[in-house]
Protein backbone atom coordinates (compact mmCIF):
# COMPACT_ATOMS: atom_id res chain seq x y z
CA UNK A 1 0.00 0.00 0.00
CA UNK A 2 2.62 2.04 0.91
CA UNK A 3 4.68 1.13 -2.47
CA UNK A 4 2.42 3.35 -4.76
CA UNK A 5 2.84 6.63 -2.84
CA UNK A 6 6.74 6.15 -2.98
CA UNK A 7 6.95 6.80 -6.37
CA UNK A 8 4.49 8.84 -6.52
CA UNK A 9 6.41 11.52 -4.00
CA UNK A 10 9.41 10.79 -6.18
CA UNK A 11 7.95 12.02 -9.56
CA UNK A 12 6.24 14.97 -7.76
CA UNK A 13 9.65 16.04 -6.63
CA UNK A 14 10.92 15.30 -9.85
CA UNK A 15 8.14 17.80 -11.69
CA UNK A 16 8.41 20.19 -9.32
CA UNK A 17 12.02 20.75 -9.05
CA UNK A 18 13.06 21.46 -12.81
CA UNK A 19 10.06 24.56 -12.21
CA UNK A 20 11.83 25.74 -9.48
CA UNK A 21 15.78 25.63 -10.38
CA UNK A 22 14.33 27.80 -13.21
CA UNK A 23 11.89 30.42 -10.78
CA UNK A 24 12.11 30.11 -7.45
CA UNK A 25 16.50 30.67 -6.91
CA UNK A 26 16.32 33.35 -9.27
CA UNK A 27 13.60 35.29 -7.52
CA UNK A 28 15.19 35.00 -4.18
CA UNK A 29 18.77 35.32 -5.28
CA UNK A 30 17.09 39.12 -6.32
CA UNK A 31 15.49 39.00 -3.23
CA UNK A 32 18.54 38.27 -1.52
CA UNK A 33 20.24 40.74 -3.61
CA UNK A 34 18.08 43.81 -2.71
CA UNK A 35 17.98 42.33 1.35
CA UNK A 36 21.60 42.30 1.32
CA UNK A 37 21.91 45.85 0.02
CA UNK A 38 19.36 47.12 2.23
CA UNK A 39 20.94 45.64 5.18
CA UNK A 40 24.27 46.87 3.85
CA UNK A 41 22.75 50.39 4.14
CA UNK A 42 21.18 49.48 7.25
CA UNK A 43 24.53 48.34 8.65
CA UNK A 44 26.10 51.57 8.01
CA UNK A 45 23.40 53.83 8.98
CA UNK A 46 22.41 52.05 12.05
CA UNK A 47 24.34 53.91 14.53
CA UNK A 48 23.57 57.66 13.18
CA UNK A 49 20.02 56.78 13.20
CA UNK A 50 20.05 55.50 16.89
CA UNK A 51 22.16 58.75 17.57
CA UNK A 52 19.74 60.89 15.64
CA UNK A 53 16.85 58.91 17.66
CA UNK A 54 18.29 59.72 20.81
CA UNK A 55 18.65 63.28 20.17
CA UNK A 56 15.07 63.73 18.77
CA UNK A 57 13.60 61.49 22.43
CA UNK A 58 16.13 62.85 25.15
CA UNK A 59 15.06 66.65 25.32
CA UNK A 60 11.02 64.95 24.52
CA UNK A 61 11.16 62.55 27.72
CA UNK A 62 13.11 65.50 29.73
CA UNK A 63 16.67 63.95 30.37
CA UNK A 64 18.43 67.29 28.73
CA UNK A 65 16.60 70.98 29.00
CA UNK A 66 14.95 71.31 25.11
CA UNK A 67 16.19 74.97 25.35
CA UNK A 68 19.59 73.78 25.31
CA UNK A 69 19.46 70.85 23.08
CA UNK A 70 16.15 70.80 21.01
CA UNK A 71 15.20 68.01 19.56
CA UNK A 72 16.49 67.42 15.90
CA UNK A 73 13.39 68.17 14.40
CA UNK A 74 13.27 71.34 15.45
CA UNK A 75 16.76 71.80 13.76
CA UNK A 76 15.90 70.37 11.22
CA UNK A 77 12.71 72.96 10.72
CA UNK A 78 15.57 75.64 11.35
CA UNK A 79 17.71 74.00 8.64
CA UNK A 80 15.01 74.16 6.09
CA UNK A 81 14.26 77.86 7.08
CA UNK A 82 18.00 78.64 6.92
CA UNK A 83 17.86 77.57 3.24
CA UNK A 84 15.05 79.22 2.35
CA UNK A 85 16.44 82.30 3.23
CA UNK A 86 19.48 81.64 1.41
CA UNK A 87 21.80 82.35 4.77
CA UNK A 88 23.08 78.52 4.89
CA UNK A 89 24.76 78.94 1.14
CA UNK A 90 25.73 81.71 1.77
CA UNK A 91 27.69 80.59 5.35
CA UNK A 92 28.63 77.75 3.51
CA UNK A 93 30.48 79.49 0.63
CA UNK A 94 32.22 81.70 2.76
CA UNK A 95 34.10 78.73 4.64
CA UNK A 96 34.36 76.41 1.94
CA UNK A 97 36.20 79.37 -0.27
CA UNK A 98 38.34 79.75 2.62
CA UNK A 99 38.84 76.31 3.45
CA UNK A 100 39.84 74.81 0.03
CA UNK A 101 41.32 77.30 -1.43
CA UNK A 102 43.72 77.22 2.05
CA UNK A 103 43.64 73.33 0.99
CA UNK A 104 44.46 74.04 -2.83
CA UNK A 105 47.59 76.86 -2.01
CA UNK A 106 48.57 73.66 0.71
CA UNK A 107 48.87 70.71 -2.20
CA UNK A 108 50.36 73.05 -4.66
CA UNK A 109 52.82 73.35 -2.53
CA UNK A 110 53.37 70.41 -0.22
CA UNK A 111 53.32 67.86 -3.37
CA UNK A 112 56.07 68.97 -5.31
CA UNK A 113 58.05 70.09 -2.05
CA UNK A 114 57.95 66.50 -0.60
CA UNK A 115 58.40 65.19 -4.06
CA UNK A 116 61.72 67.04 -3.69
CA UNK A 117 62.49 66.62 -0.33
CA UNK A 118 61.62 62.92 -0.31
CA UNK A 119 63.59 62.26 -3.36
CA UNK A 120 67.12 63.34 -1.58
CA UNK A 121 67.54 61.20 1.17
CA UNK A 122 69.63 63.46 3.54
CA UNK A 123 67.19 66.14 3.22
CA UNK A 124 64.42 64.55 4.17
CA UNK A 125 66.75 62.98 6.84
CA UNK A 126 67.27 66.64 8.12
CA UNK A 127 63.86 67.86 7.68
CA UNK A 128 61.11 65.10 8.66
CA UNK A 129 62.37 66.00 12.04
CA UNK A 130 60.98 69.24 11.70
CA UNK A 131 57.64 68.40 9.45
CA UNK A 132 57.11 66.46 12.69
CA UNK A 133 57.56 69.41 14.69
CA UNK A 134 55.05 71.65 12.74
CA UNK A 135 52.50 68.82 12.11
CA UNK A 136 52.07 67.71 15.91
CA UNK A 137 51.94 71.73 16.81
CA UNK A 138 48.09 72.06 17.09
CA UNK A 139 47.93 74.81 14.43
CA UNK A 140 44.38 76.16 16.14
CA UNK A 141 48.00 77.41 18.94
CA UNK A 142 49.17 79.39 16.31
CA UNK A 143 45.80 81.03 15.59
CA UNK A 144 46.98 84.25 17.30
CA UNK A 145 49.89 84.27 15.64
CA UNK A 146 48.45 84.79 12.25
CA UNK A 147 45.81 87.13 13.41
CA UNK A 148 48.88 89.11 15.15
CA UNK A 149 50.75 89.02 11.70
CA UNK A 150 48.06 88.83 8.61
CA UNK A 151 45.27 90.87 11.20
CA UNK A 152 41.49 89.28 10.81
CA UNK A 153 40.88 88.80 7.45
CA UNK A 154 40.58 86.80 4.65
CA UNK A 155 44.52 86.28 4.03
CA UNK A 156 45.11 84.97 7.95
CA UNK A 157 42.04 82.42 7.61
CA UNK A 158 43.23 81.11 4.59
CA UNK A 159 46.88 81.36 5.63
CA UNK A 160 46.18 79.05 8.80
CA UNK A 161 44.15 76.44 6.88
CA UNK A 162 47.52 76.39 4.32
CA UNK A 163 49.38 75.96 7.68
CA UNK A 164 47.17 73.21 9.02
CA UNK A 165 46.98 71.48 5.47
CA UNK A 166 50.71 71.52 4.81
CA UNK A 167 52.29 69.28 7.11
CA UNK A 168 50.10 66.03 7.02
CA UNK A 169 50.64 66.50 3.25
CA UNK A 170 54.64 66.69 3.27
CA UNK A 171 54.81 64.37 5.86
CA UNK A 172 52.98 61.87 3.57
CA UNK A 173 54.50 62.79 0.49
CA UNK A 174 58.03 62.39 1.74
CA UNK A 175 56.94 59.34 3.41
CA UNK A 176 55.58 57.95 -0.33
CA UNK A 177 58.83 59.22 -2.32
CA UNK A 178 60.60 57.65 -0.09
CA UNK A 179 58.96 54.02 0.36
CA UNK A 180 58.57 53.73 -3.57
CA UNK A 181 59.59 49.83 -4.31
CA UNK A 182 63.41 49.69 -5.11
CA UNK A 183 62.91 47.64 -7.91
CA UNK A 184 60.76 49.83 -9.71
CA UNK A 185 63.74 52.18 -9.53
CA UNK A 186 66.26 49.38 -10.10
CA UNK A 187 63.90 48.86 -13.12
CA UNK A 188 63.79 52.30 -14.36
CA UNK A 189 67.66 52.89 -14.61
CA UNK A 190 67.89 49.55 -16.10
CA UNK A 191 65.63 51.13 -18.85
CA UNK A 192 68.02 54.53 -18.35
CA UNK A 193 64.87 56.78 -17.88
CA UNK A 194 66.10 60.06 -17.72
CA UNK A 195 64.81 60.98 -14.19
CA UNK A 196 61.99 63.47 -15.14
CA UNK A 197 60.87 60.21 -17.30
CA UNK A 198 61.73 57.97 -13.79
CA UNK A 199 59.16 60.43 -11.38
CA UNK A 200 56.49 60.99 -14.06
CA UNK A 201 56.17 57.31 -14.79
CA UNK A 202 57.48 55.49 -11.39
CA UNK A 203 57.79 57.65 -8.44
CA UNK A 204 54.59 59.71 -8.98
CA UNK A 205 52.16 57.17 -9.55
CA UNK A 206 53.79 54.96 -7.12
CA UNK A 207 53.51 57.54 -4.52
CA UNK A 208 50.21 58.52 -4.87
CA UNK A 209 48.32 56.28 -2.08
CA UNK A 210 50.09 57.58 0.33
CA UNK A 211 50.20 61.01 -0.72
CA UNK A 212 45.83 60.65 -0.27
CA UNK A 213 46.33 59.45 3.07
CA UNK A 214 47.87 63.04 3.98
CA UNK A 215 45.33 64.50 1.72
CA UNK A 216 42.59 62.90 3.66
CA UNK A 217 44.04 64.19 6.75
CA UNK A 218 44.63 67.87 5.53
CA UNK A 219 40.93 68.04 4.28
CA UNK A 220 39.79 67.03 7.94
CA UNK A 221 42.21 70.09 8.99
CA UNK A 222 41.52 72.27 6.69
CA UNK A 223 37.38 71.91 8.17
CA UNK A 224 38.32 71.98 11.39
CA UNK A 225 40.68 74.92 11.56
CA UNK A 226 38.89 77.24 9.41
CA UNK A 227 35.44 77.18 11.57
CA UNK A 228 37.68 77.86 14.91
CA UNK A 229 39.17 81.18 12.76
CA UNK A 230 35.47 82.17 11.46
CA UNK A 231 34.45 81.94 15.43
CA UNK A 232 37.16 84.00 16.76
CA UNK A 233 36.68 86.71 14.00
CA UNK A 234 34.79 86.55 10.83
CA UNK A 235 31.53 88.57 9.32
CA UNK A 236 30.11 85.22 7.69
CA UNK A 237 31.08 81.43 7.31
CA UNK A 238 29.51 78.38 9.46
CA UNK A 239 31.72 79.60 12.89
CA UNK A 240 30.50 82.78 12.80
CA UNK A 241 27.12 81.28 12.33
CA UNK A 242 27.65 78.74 15.63
CA UNK A 243 29.00 81.59 17.19
CA UNK A 244 26.74 83.96 16.43
CA UNK A 245 23.61 81.87 17.27
CA UNK A 246 25.20 80.78 20.20
CA UNK A 247 25.39 84.61 21.47
CA UNK A 248 22.04 85.25 20.41
CA UNK A 249 20.60 82.72 22.10
CA UNK A 250 19.33 81.46 18.60
CA UNK A 251 19.97 77.88 19.34
CA UNK A 252 18.43 75.85 16.80
CA UNK A 253 20.36 77.77 14.31
CA UNK A 254 23.39 76.67 16.78
CA UNK A 255 22.76 73.18 15.74
CA UNK A 256 21.60 73.76 11.95
CA UNK A 257 25.26 75.06 11.58
CA UNK A 258 27.14 72.21 13.51
CA UNK A 259 25.01 69.65 12.02
CA UNK A 260 25.78 71.72 8.35
CA UNK A 261 29.44 71.11 9.24
CA UNK A 262 29.18 67.73 9.89
CA UNK A 263 27.62 66.99 6.47
CA UNK A 264 30.38 69.67 4.91
CA UNK A 265 33.27 67.67 6.79
CA UNK A 266 31.72 63.79 5.35
CA UNK A 267 31.03 65.33 1.61
CA UNK A 268 34.65 66.64 1.54
CA UNK A 269 36.23 63.16 1.96
CA UNK A 270 33.81 61.22 0.40
CA UNK A 271 35.10 63.46 -2.75
CA UNK A 272 38.45 62.31 -1.77
CA UNK A 273 37.87 58.96 -1.51
CA UNK A 274 35.75 58.90 -4.90
CA UNK A 275 38.77 60.95 -6.89
CA UNK A 276 41.80 58.51 -4.85
CA UNK A 277 39.39 55.37 -6.15
CA UNK A 278 39.34 56.73 -9.75
CA UNK A 279 43.60 57.60 -9.73
CA UNK A 280 44.12 53.79 -8.11
CA UNK A 281 41.76 51.82 -9.95
CA UNK A 282 44.52 49.02 -10.40
CA UNK A 283 44.60 48.16 -6.62
CA UNK B 1 81.38 32.08 -32.88
CA UNK B 2 82.09 35.75 -32.36
CA UNK B 3 82.29 37.08 -28.49
CA UNK B 4 79.61 39.15 -27.63
CA UNK B 5 80.12 39.47 -23.69
CA UNK B 6 83.91 39.56 -22.19
CA UNK B 7 84.52 40.12 -18.63
CA UNK B 8 88.45 41.26 -18.38
CA UNK B 9 89.47 40.92 -14.88
CA UNK B 10 86.17 42.22 -13.31
CA UNK B 11 86.21 43.06 -9.58
CA UNK B 12 84.11 45.15 -7.33
CA UNK B 13 84.28 45.79 -3.82
CA UNK B 14 81.67 47.41 -1.69
CA UNK B 15 82.28 49.50 1.78
CA UNK B 16 81.13 47.57 4.92
CA UNK B 17 80.72 48.64 8.50
CA UNK B 18 80.71 52.74 7.67
CA UNK B 19 83.42 53.08 4.86
CA UNK B 20 85.63 51.21 6.99
CA UNK B 21 86.59 48.18 5.14
CA UNK B 22 85.61 47.07 1.77
CA UNK B 23 84.19 43.79 1.36
CA UNK B 24 85.47 42.14 -1.96
CA UNK B 25 82.29 40.36 -3.72
CA UNK B 26 83.77 39.83 -7.11
CA UNK B 27 87.51 39.08 -7.98
CA UNK B 28 88.77 39.55 -11.24
CA UNK B 29 85.84 37.45 -13.35
CA UNK B 30 87.01 36.70 -16.87
CA UNK B 31 84.68 35.14 -19.01
CA UNK B 32 83.33 35.30 -22.57
CA UNK B 33 79.89 35.02 -23.68
CA UNK B 34 79.12 34.04 -27.37
CA UNK B 35 76.95 35.65 -29.57
CA UNK B 36 73.57 33.91 -29.44
CA UNK B 37 74.36 31.68 -26.80
CA UNK B 38 72.54 31.15 -23.28
CA UNK B 39 74.86 30.60 -20.29
CA UNK B 40 73.75 29.90 -17.11
CA UNK B 41 75.71 31.47 -14.15
CA UNK B 42 75.52 28.72 -10.67
CA UNK B 43 77.08 29.74 -7.41
CA UNK B 44 76.95 29.14 -3.50
CA UNK B 45 74.94 32.16 -1.71
CA UNK B 46 76.53 35.33 -1.41
CA UNK B 47 79.39 35.16 -3.79
CA UNK B 48 78.17 37.84 -6.42
CA UNK B 49 75.76 36.47 -8.80
CA UNK B 50 73.30 39.38 -8.83
CA UNK B 51 76.52 41.74 -8.56
CA UNK B 52 77.66 40.10 -11.64
CA UNK B 53 74.44 40.59 -13.42
CA UNK B 54 74.18 44.05 -12.14
CA UNK B 55 77.69 44.79 -13.54
CA UNK B 56 76.38 43.58 -16.92
CA UNK B 57 73.11 45.81 -16.53
CA UNK B 58 75.32 48.75 -15.96
CA UNK B 59 73.44 49.18 -12.89
CA UNK B 60 76.92 49.35 -11.11
CA UNK B 61 80.18 50.11 -12.93
CA UNK B 62 83.47 47.66 -11.83
CA UNK B 63 86.22 48.69 -9.32
CA UNK B 64 88.62 46.70 -11.03
CA UNK B 65 88.67 45.26 -14.96
CA UNK B 66 86.72 46.16 -17.66
CA UNK B 67 83.04 44.36 -19.72
CA UNK B 68 83.11 44.61 -23.24
CA UNK B 69 79.67 44.14 -24.51
CA UNK B 70 80.16 43.79 -28.80
CA UNK B 71 83.97 45.15 -28.11
CA UNK B 72 82.63 48.33 -26.55
CA UNK B 73 83.40 49.14 -22.68
CA UNK B 74 79.49 49.13 -20.60
CA UNK B 75 79.75 52.53 -18.88
CA UNK B 76 76.23 52.45 -18.18
CA UNK B 77 72.24 51.08 -18.44
CA UNK B 78 71.40 50.45 -21.89
CA UNK B 79 68.25 49.67 -24.08
CA UNK B 80 70.86 46.90 -25.76
CA UNK B 81 70.44 44.88 -22.45
CA UNK B 82 66.91 43.75 -21.44
CA UNK B 83 67.05 42.73 -17.59
CA UNK B 84 64.47 40.47 -15.93
CA UNK B 85 64.35 40.70 -12.09
CA UNK B 86 63.34 37.46 -9.50
CA UNK B 87 60.92 39.91 -7.93
CA UNK B 88 59.09 40.91 -11.34
CA UNK B 89 59.53 44.52 -11.10
CA UNK B 90 55.39 45.07 -12.69
CA UNK B 91 54.25 48.47 -12.45
CA UNK B 92 51.21 47.42 -10.63
CA UNK B 93 49.38 50.56 -11.72
CA UNK B 94 49.43 49.63 -15.53
CA UNK B 95 48.27 46.89 -17.22
CA UNK B 96 50.36 43.71 -18.94
CA UNK B 97 49.81 45.33 -21.76
CA UNK B 98 50.58 48.95 -20.21
CA UNK B 99 53.71 46.98 -18.33
CA UNK B 100 55.30 45.62 -21.53
CA UNK B 101 54.83 49.25 -23.32
CA UNK B 102 57.31 50.62 -20.45
CA UNK B 103 59.79 48.96 -21.61
CA UNK B 104 59.30 50.77 -24.71
CA UNK B 105 59.00 54.06 -23.94
CA UNK B 106 62.40 54.64 -22.86
CA UNK B 107 63.49 53.75 -26.16
CA UNK B 108 61.03 56.11 -27.97
CA UNK B 109 59.14 53.96 -30.18
CA UNK B 110 55.95 55.87 -31.40
CA UNK B 111 52.36 55.72 -29.47
CA UNK B 112 50.94 53.47 -32.11
CA UNK B 113 53.61 51.07 -32.92
CA UNK B 114 54.01 50.38 -28.81
CA UNK B 115 50.96 49.21 -28.36
CA UNK B 116 51.30 46.41 -31.57
CA UNK B 117 54.91 45.64 -30.79
CA UNK B 118 53.51 44.76 -26.79
CA UNK B 119 50.59 42.83 -28.20
CA UNK B 120 53.00 40.62 -30.28
CA UNK B 121 55.32 39.95 -27.34
CA UNK B 122 52.84 39.55 -25.11
CA UNK B 123 51.65 36.71 -27.65
CA UNK B 124 54.99 34.88 -27.81
CA UNK B 125 54.53 34.63 -23.55
CA UNK B 126 51.01 33.21 -24.48
CA UNK B 127 49.38 36.09 -22.57
CA UNK B 128 48.00 37.87 -25.46
CA UNK B 129 44.19 36.70 -23.31
CA UNK B 130 45.33 38.37 -20.17
CA UNK B 131 46.89 41.96 -21.92
CA UNK B 132 44.21 43.91 -19.65
CA UNK B 133 45.14 42.52 -16.04
CA UNK B 134 46.26 44.37 -13.86
CA UNK B 135 49.97 42.49 -12.25
CA UNK B 136 47.95 41.68 -8.76
CA UNK B 137 45.29 39.83 -11.38
CA UNK B 138 48.01 37.39 -12.73
CA UNK B 139 49.95 34.66 -11.14
CA UNK B 140 53.61 34.40 -9.68
CA UNK B 141 54.41 32.34 -13.37
CA UNK B 142 51.94 35.17 -15.75
CA UNK B 143 54.13 37.97 -13.61
CA UNK B 144 57.49 36.76 -14.96
CA UNK B 145 55.89 36.70 -18.23
CA UNK B 146 54.75 39.91 -18.64
CA UNK B 147 58.54 41.03 -17.67
CA UNK B 148 60.03 38.91 -20.16
CA UNK B 149 57.91 40.24 -22.71
CA UNK B 150 58.67 43.95 -21.25
CA UNK B 151 62.43 43.18 -21.64
CA UNK B 152 62.10 41.34 -24.93
CA UNK B 153 59.97 44.16 -26.56
CA UNK B 154 62.41 46.60 -27.02
CA UNK B 155 64.67 44.48 -28.75
CA UNK B 156 67.65 43.94 -26.64
CA UNK B 157 70.27 42.01 -27.80
CA UNK B 158 71.10 40.83 -24.71
CA UNK B 159 68.66 39.09 -22.00
CA UNK B 160 70.17 39.28 -18.50
CA UNK B 161 67.99 37.35 -16.05
CA UNK B 162 68.46 37.73 -12.22
CA UNK B 163 66.96 34.19 -10.71
CA UNK B 164 63.83 34.98 -12.46
CA UNK B 165 62.12 31.88 -11.43
CA UNK B 166 63.26 30.91 -7.92
CA UNK B 167 60.08 32.43 -6.55
CA UNK B 168 57.99 29.93 -8.65
CA UNK B 169 56.44 26.69 -7.63
CA UNK B 170 58.42 23.92 -8.70
CA UNK B 171 56.14 22.57 -12.36
CA UNK B 172 55.54 26.46 -12.95
CA UNK B 173 59.43 26.89 -12.95
CA UNK B 174 59.60 24.11 -15.22
CA UNK B 175 56.98 25.57 -17.76
CA UNK B 176 59.18 28.56 -17.99
CA UNK B 177 61.90 26.81 -18.10
CA UNK B 178 60.87 25.21 -21.15
CA UNK B 179 59.36 28.73 -22.42
CA UNK B 180 62.42 30.52 -22.17
CA UNK B 181 64.41 28.00 -24.20
CA UNK B 182 61.57 28.35 -26.93
CA UNK B 183 61.85 32.30 -27.01
CA UNK B 184 65.83 31.84 -26.80
CA UNK B 185 65.58 29.59 -29.54
CA UNK B 186 63.13 31.55 -31.93
CA UNK B 187 64.57 34.95 -31.02
CA UNK B 188 68.52 34.28 -31.21
CA UNK B 189 69.17 36.25 -28.31
CA UNK B 190 72.31 36.13 -25.73
CA UNK B 191 70.97 35.03 -22.54
CA UNK B 192 72.70 35.63 -19.54
CA UNK B 193 70.77 33.79 -16.36
CA UNK B 194 71.76 33.83 -12.75
CA UNK B 195 70.62 30.74 -10.72
CA UNK B 196 71.07 28.98 -7.56
CA UNK B 197 69.74 25.84 -8.83
CA UNK B 198 71.75 23.09 -10.24
CA UNK B 199 69.35 21.30 -12.28
CA UNK B 200 68.03 24.83 -13.19
CA UNK B 201 71.25 25.77 -14.77
CA UNK B 202 72.26 22.37 -16.34
CA UNK B 203 68.56 21.93 -18.23
CA UNK B 204 68.72 25.94 -19.36
CA UNK B 205 72.57 26.41 -20.40
CA UNK B 206 75.06 25.67 -23.26
CA UNK B 207 77.12 26.12 -20.61
CA UNK B 208 77.48 26.56 -16.41
CA UNK B 209 79.60 28.75 -15.09
CA UNK B 210 80.70 27.47 -11.78
CA UNK B 211 81.22 30.53 -9.20
CA UNK B 212 83.28 30.55 -6.24
CA UNK B 213 82.35 31.52 -2.65
CA UNK B 214 83.17 35.23 -1.99
CA UNK B 215 84.85 36.71 -3.31
CA UNK B 216 83.66 35.37 -6.42
CA UNK B 217 85.57 34.04 -9.20
CA UNK B 218 84.82 31.58 -12.27
CA UNK B 219 86.17 28.18 -11.14
CA UNK B 220 84.91 26.05 -13.99
CA UNK B 221 82.71 26.87 -17.53
CA UNK B 222 80.93 23.24 -18.17
CA UNK B 223 80.06 22.46 -21.43
CA UNK B 224 76.63 21.07 -21.48
CA UNK B 225 75.93 18.87 -24.45
CA UNK B 226 72.27 17.44 -24.10
CA UNK B 227 69.47 16.74 -27.06
CA UNK B 228 66.51 18.54 -25.20
CA UNK B 229 64.25 18.60 -27.90
CA UNK B 230 63.85 14.89 -28.72
CA UNK B 231 64.47 13.58 -25.68
CA UNK B 232 60.68 14.06 -23.63
CA UNK B 233 61.99 13.92 -19.74
CA UNK B 234 66.04 14.92 -20.72
CA UNK B 235 66.20 15.73 -16.49
CA UNK B 236 65.93 12.07 -15.76
CA UNK B 237 68.32 10.76 -18.41
CA UNK B 238 71.99 9.39 -17.39
CA UNK B 239 73.46 12.15 -19.52
CA UNK B 240 71.61 14.89 -17.03
CA UNK B 241 72.58 13.53 -14.22
CA UNK B 242 76.30 13.04 -15.32
CA UNK B 243 76.41 16.81 -15.56
CA UNK B 244 74.27 17.73 -12.71
CA UNK B 245 76.71 15.65 -10.46
CA UNK B 246 79.50 17.34 -12.16
CA UNK B 247 78.48 21.27 -11.86
CA UNK B 248 77.20 19.69 -7.98
CA UNK B 249 80.62 18.56 -7.33
CA UNK B 250 82.13 22.01 -8.37
CA UNK B 251 79.53 23.29 -6.34
CA UNK B 252 79.66 21.29 -3.30
CA UNK B 253 83.26 21.93 -2.49
CA UNK B 254 82.64 25.68 -3.05
CA UNK B 255 79.95 25.46 -0.15
CA UNK B 256 82.06 23.68 2.08
CA UNK B 257 84.86 25.98 1.60
CA UNK B 258 82.35 29.17 2.62
CA UNK B 259 81.09 27.44 5.26
CA UNK B 260 84.29 26.45 7.33
CA UNK B 261 85.26 29.87 5.85
CA UNK B 262 82.64 31.98 8.34
CA UNK B 263 83.04 28.91 10.91
CA UNK B 264 86.58 29.37 10.75
CA UNK B 265 86.91 33.41 10.99
CA UNK B 266 86.68 35.46 14.04
CA UNK B 267 82.96 37.03 14.38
Amino acid sequence: MSAPTVPEKKIEIGRRSPGSTGGVPARVSVARRVGWALSGVLVRSIAILVLLAGWEFAPAVGLVDSTFLPPFSEVVVELGELIGNGQLLQHVQASLTRSLSGFGIAVAIAVPLGIVIGWYKVISDVLTPLVQLFLNTAALALLPVFVLLLGIGETSKIAIVVYACTWPILLNTITAVRNVDPILLKLGRSLNLPPLTLFGKVVLPASIPTIFTGLRLAGAAAIVVVIAAEMVGAKAGLGFLINDAQYNFAVPSMYAGIVTIAVVGVGFNQLLVGVERRLTRWQ
Amino acid sequence: MTTKISFQGVGRTFPVRDGRERLTALASIDLDVADGELLTVVGPSGCGKSTLLDLLAGLLTPTSGRILLDGEEVTGPGSDRGVVFQQYALLPWRTAQGNVEFGLEATGVPRKERAELAREYLDLVGLAAFADRYPHELSGGMKQRVAIARSLAHDPEVLLMDEPFAALDAQTRESLQDELRRIWRRTGKTVVFITHGIDEAVYLGQRVAVLTSRPGRVKSVVDIDLDRESTGDVRSTPEFAHYRHKVWTLLHDEVVRARTFKEGSPA
